[in-house]
């Protein structure tokens, strides 16, 4: 950690507090007010100021490329996304959470995690599991029906999506104990030392578990960081519904620090999620992150938010929009020729054929599956009932209905 | 052979799983320094120390679901529940993830935790200390639940639901907690399997099932009847879920007569369960329907009342004719 980062987290424990608390102000402000950390500005320009200094040096040590990669990252996630509404419209998809507008969110944090770190999603960080190297594939099963999990998490250390609202964050302070009785904390060996994501978003901030969840971390200094993606829209349900001040401000009755990032400036997102990794990694204790984003499309496809907000909220939202911040600051750097864009946008159309094509072709399970992992261990009265159904299902071997032939 | 309470017995075996492996923890509300408000653990803290031995917040989900993590990282945590009408906050991280996680992971991602909850009455407790909760976790698939009713079973089920690699419920009969028993803490295997039922007194006549608090009941029943003539085969279920059909099964196949006794509510109590299976399997076995001897379908009732709502040998000895008398 740097010697700024380390006075901006190390000096005060109970957290960054740029501003005074606004408890009682009816409606906070749409920018996320001046607390937010922001890097580029709606013109592409490098900000500098107070609030930044303590991320200027891992700013300063982006290069050209490693600012093309997050805008690559995020232009194939959104193309992704998109794939995911329009295959549920086909009706090959269940049902689609979309991440329309919190791509910077999502790449942001997830390039800035060491491969040892650990991610606990909820089940709309498709930008998170991308970064973590999940298949793609794997989320459009889940949301398909083919699987109630899909993909190994101790293979990405990606935990499964959860969709009970908060419950994942528990898990995560658990992950992080373990995590210091291993002694993977602390010890300044940058491979070794690993810290623990919580995702959640600003809905989930009024569950029990998530506080429970910051008590745990607190008095535990656990290796945590815990990411809120403040979208503004907890389905129907704006923030004030969840609270009366911005939320980074809960981490220090906590006892911990909190910070507000600009959510749609990848650049800020990174850098601060950097600084609070490293805070976490090096036994600092827990850190929150409130990424200030917006959702720009419904909750899921099963949505329709024309009936709960304004269409020039969104608007006001869209000229935000985290992809064109980042390409207009591409631009603002000077160093990358326009057919890098069109060659980003040719990519994420393959992938989007390939997927469309794959998810089209993807095979259901077998019948069998949804008894074969219900336990670790051999359980008599489950495999009773598994050959049970397979003999009734057996018996209808030969008859035109199993056959699929002309009745 | 050592004599050991039921209590210190679930003592004897935590702390030999965790002398047996560094990965097993044991966390909950005061079971470090104070060792539990009923001193189950002990002495644990002091010889295996915080790390080990965690005295958490007074949060039941948070306990839960921090055991969750700590298993998905490769530990066996071991949660107490400090009293059966305290698990409700921790329901949903049970029900909602601990019982799926295996399932939905398609066995990628294990949960050996073992929840242990003081369960039952007959204590004069306060409200929400005396409940018999059972029947919600066994009615969610992908948890295992055993009830201990001894001091031998308490030792040694203790160690093999935590050497699973499935998250177990399990109970505790608290009213039995200072019961006495020798038991050979030296040998080297359980006796038995975590899920074996055992005929805990045989006898020709009529079929008592039970579990738990029960066990001590009902073979006072079984000394009771035999003075009238009426011999009475008792078996202690130990395995909920999975359930021994097959000891069970056997020995109503040789009385044709069912009891099956349990202090949480008799409507959509386990006796339900049990005796649906065993009319469905052993129809033209029975000589008579099978009968329940349950709590009433109430509250648990204050505790001045408790021993008209909790199964006693009377009651007990008043179906056990109801049976005979078909």
């Amino acid at each position: 950690m740097t010697d700024s980062v380390h006075q901006a987290f190390g000096g005060d424990y109970s957290g960054v507090d740029h501003h005074e608390s606004v408890v009682g102000t009816p409606h906070l402000p749409h920018d996320g007010g001046p607390e937010t950390i922001r890097f580029i500005d709606k013109d592409g320009n490098r900000i500098r100021n107070e609030v930044n200094l303590p991320y200027d040096p891992t700013v300063d040590a982006m290069t050209d490329e490693d600012a093309q990669d997050l805008y690559r990252d995020m232009v194939l996630i959104r193309r992704l996304d998109k794939e995911g509404t329009a295959l549920q419209r086909q009706g090959q998809l269940g049902l689609w959470p979309g991440l329309l507008g919190q791509e910077a969110a999502q790449i942001g944090i997830g390039r800035a995690m060491a491969p040892q770190d650990y991610a606990f999603p909820g089940y709309r960080e498709h930008g998170v599991a991308y970064c973590r190297g999940v298949d793609p594939l794997a989320v459009f099963g889940m949301y398909r029906g083919t699987t109630l999990g899909g993909w190994d998490p101790n293979a990405h250390n990606f935990h499964l999506y959860t969709i009970v609202i908060g419950n994942q964050a528990l898990h995560a302070v658990g992950y992080a104990m373990g995590v210091q009785r291993d002694g993977d904390v602390g010890t300044g060996d940058p491979e070794r030392d690993a810290a623990v994501v919580a995702f959640f978003g600003d809905g989930a901030t009024a569950q029990g578990d998530i506080n429970e969840a910051f008590v745990f971390a607190a008095v535990n200094q656990c290796p945590i960081v815990f990411f809120c993606q403040n979208n503004q829209w907890a389905i129907s349900e704006p923030n004030e519904t969840h609270t009366l001040i911005p939320l980074y401000q809960r981490a220090r009755g906590f006892g911990f620090p909190g910070v507000r990032v600009d959510g749609n400036d990848v650049v800020a997102v990174y850098a601060v999620a950097k600084a609070a990794l490293e805070h976490a990694r090096s036994g600092q204790g827990p850190f929150l992150i409130e990424a200030y984003t917006y959702r720009m499309g419904a909750h899921t496809t099963s949505d329709d938010p024309t009936k709960y907000r304004d269409s020039a909220e969104v608007e006001l939202w869209r000229l935000r929009d985290p992809i064109e911040r980042v390409k207009t600051h591409l631009l603002w750097r000077g160093n990358t020729p326009p057919e890098f864009f069109d060659e980003v946008d040719q990519e994420a159309n393959e992938l989007a054929k390939r997927i469309r094509a794959a998810v089209q072709d993807m095979p259901d399970p077998s019948v069998s599956e949804m008894f074969d992992h219900v336990y670790a261990q051999e359980h008599p009265g489950l495999a009773e009932e598994k050959a049970w159904q397979a003999a009734y299902e057996a018996s209808f071997a030969g008859s035109d209905d199993a056959e699929g032939g002309p009745r | 052979m050592t004599t050991l309470t039921l209590a210190k017995g679930i003592t004897a075996g935590l702390r030999r799983a965790m002398e047996a492996d560094p990965k097993v923890l044991v966390m909950g509300e005061d079971v470090g320094r104070l060792g539990g408000v009923f001193r189950v653990t002990e002495g644990l803290q002091k010889d295996f120390g915080e790390d080990r031995v965690i005295d958490t917040p007074l949060a039941e989900s948070g306990i839960v679901g921090t055991a969750v993590g700590l298993a998905l990282r490769g530990y066996r945590p071991v949660v107490e529940i400090q009293f059966d009408g305290f698990v409700y906050p921790a329901f949903d991280q049970i029900t909602s993830q601990v019982a799926k996680m295996h399932n939905r992971s398609a066995g990628t991602a294990k949960l050996p935790m073992v929840i242990r909850i003081p369960c039952g009455g007959g204590i004069g407790a306060v409200e929400h200390h005396s409940e018999s909760n059972e029947a919600y976790f066994l009615h969610s698939a992908g948890l295992r639940v055993v009830a201990c009713s001894n001091a031998e079973d308490s030792y040694w089920m203790i160690q093999q639901a935590i050497e699973l690699d499935d998250p177990v419920i399990f109970f505790e009969p608290k009213r039995r907690y200072h019961d006495r028993m020798d038991v050979d803490d030296g040998a080297a295997a359980a006796p038995r399997g975590l899920y074996d039922a055992v005929v805990a007194r045989p006898g020709g006549h009529v079929t008592v099932a039970c579990y738990g608090p029960m066990v001590k009941t009902c073979l006072a029943a079984a000394d009771a009847a035999a003075e009238e003539g009426k011999e009475l085969e008792v078996i202690d279920l130990r395995g909920l879920n999975p359930l021994d059909i097959g000891v069970l099964g056997a020995s109503v196949e040789k009385t044709g007569r069912l009891v099956v006794v349990h202090e949480a509510s008799r409507f959509m109590g386990f006796g339900a369960e049990i005796a649906a299976q065993v009319q469905e399997r052993l129809f033209y076995h029975l000589e008579a329907p099978v009968l329940r001897v349950a709590g009433y379908s109430i509250p648990y009732p204050m505790s001045k009342l408790e021993e008209h709502h909790l199964p006693d040998l009377d009651r007990v000895l008043d179906s056990v004719d109801r049976a005979l008398s078909f």
